[in-house]
């Protein structure tokens, strides 16, 4: 049988805001480069074929699922993962203090994702709808709670952002 | 890690075509929402790859000065539907690829790769049908044109030839100029699901408004590639604006889609489906162009 010969490359990319450097194996994903090589362990291992969401990443300004993204597209890009979101001091966000609240949170697992794609839709700067708001995070799967407290964290940072009340 | 033989990254567009003649057994990867998920599940392990993700001049759409839409193949779905061209212009097209999967598919997938891969069920697909969509192909030898009926041939399988890449996908002005049209996927969950049926219908009626000039419909998921039903096409041509129209055009494209039995819908109940997804199609498309049904 050949012989496989790995192959590597160096890959240069902004991980949440500090320039980093490593050399990973082509065959590698995103979601194993973070994870491994930079111990992000926030990007969750979950269906692996971009269907659960749970290994979400922002990646210049959007939301992408690193599961079925090559380790090697990241070169030149900014990539933000939950760790990203902590304040200077290790305050929790805006975002991740709303999911606290409205205990939008079990088991953890689909979090990290979750508020990834929520980052994405609240930088938008915009006022959604409810059926708009479920559409915009119908790309993560939560199997503790269901997703009626995740909108409502969502929906509720948004206004806070927005400066409005939030309508009853 | 997915099981790969070798990745050879492409730089620019004549890079790819030297790469494409280089190694004739790769497959191509875009945006990698299909090839990495077949990958894991074993369809394409042990593949050597090219990916032409990087290739910044295929992203974007473009109006040229011709009037025709050009939208580069590696467009992803979320930067079509909110282009501002194709908002004002074919922003049925918009709307159909707003429903591929979910948000992060929809920021990694791109219609050269949608269309590329040759399966029935894609959301653009009807809808390019429906707009006479031309393919452009970059290869060797330059640059063809292929009418997007013919890109198809069969499941899976669509004409791309030796050495060549999908660079864009254009349509014509005098296919989208004063026509509207609305797409219909039917599905079982609104998110991260196939279309059980594909319907993509656009109408031009006459000045009044009260006539119908042109109508088009395709379908995906009722044949083995994306088709039209031109037998309804014609039927509509020429007709008064009415709801009767509207049935007979729906019961009309029978004459022409031919869908299978699969785990996820019956043949008989895709027919069902196919007339009601075009009389709603129909209907919303005439009332978009301005008419009263």
């Amino acid at each position: 049988m050949e012989k496989h010969i790995t192959q590597y490359q160096t890959v240069r990319f902004t991980l949440n805001g500090r320039e980093v450097e490593r050399t990973v194996d082509v065959r590698a994903s995103l979601t194993d480069m973070l994870r491994n090589d930079y111990r992000m362990t926030s990007v969750k291992k979950g269906c692996e074929v971009g269907e659960c969401g749970a290994c979400t990443v922002i990646i210049d300004g959007e939301a992408f699922n690193s599961c079925i993204y090559l380790a090697v597209w990241a070169e030149g890009k900014h990539i933000t993962t939950l760790e990203g979101l902590l304040g200077p001091n290790g305050e929790l966000s805006d975002i991740q203090q709303a999911f606290v609240e409205e205990a939008a949170i079990q088991c953890g697992f689909c979090t990290p994702g979750f508020i990834l794609t929520a980052w994405e839709i609240l930088e938008s700067g915009r006022e959604y709808a409810d059926d708009e708001l479920r559409k915009l995070l119908s790309g993560h799967l939560c199997r503790c709670t269901g997703y009626e407290n995740i909108l409502r964290a969502v929906k509720k940072t948004m206004y806070r952002r927005l400066g409005k009340e939030l309508p009853r | 890690m997915y099981d790969m033989k070798a990745l050879y990254q492409a730089k620019t567009v004549a890079d790819a075509v030297s790469l494409r003649l280089a190694h004739p057994d790769a497959h191509i990867i875009a945006g990698g929402s299909d090839v990495l998920v077949q990958m894991r599940e074993g369809k394409r392990a042990g593949v050597e790859l090219i990916s032409i993700y990087g290739l910044d001049e295929l992203r974007g759409v473009k109006l040229e000065t011709d009037g025709t839409i050009r939208i580069g193949s590696l467009t992803s779905f979320s930067h079509i539907t909110h282009d501002p061209i194709i908002q004002a212009h074919i922003n049925v097209l918009g709307e159909a690829v707003d429903q591929v999967g979910g948000p992060q598919i929809r920021n990694i997938g791109t219609i050269g790769g949608n269309t590329c891969n040759g399966v029935t069920s894609a959301d653009s697909a009807s809808t390019l049908h429906a707009l006479d969509a031309i393919v452009e192909l970059t290869g060797a030898n330059g640059v063809r044109h292929c009418p997007i009926h013919e890109f198809y041939i069969k499941a899976g399988k669509v004409d791309i030839r030796e050495g060549e890449i999908q660079t864009a996908i254009l349509i014509p002005k005098e296919s989208y100029e004063n026509t509207f049209g609305h797409y219909i996927k039917y599905a079982m969950r609104n998110a991260m699901d196939i279309a059980t049926l594909g319907t993509s219908v656009n109408v031009r009626l006459s000045a009044d408004k009260k006539t119908v000039e042109r109508a088009r419909i395709a379908f995906g998921v009722a044949g083995p590639v994306p088709l039209r039903a031109k037998t309804a096409e014609v039927l509509a041509a020429g007709k008064a604006v009415s709801m009767e129209l509207a049935e007979d055009f729906a019961c009309a494209v029978k004459e022409d889609i031919n869908p299978r039995d699969s785990w996820r819908a019956a043949k008989d109940f895709r027919m069902h489906i196919a007339v009601e997804s075009a009389k709603r199609a129909f209907v919303e498309s005439v009332r978009l162009a301005g008419g009263e049904l």
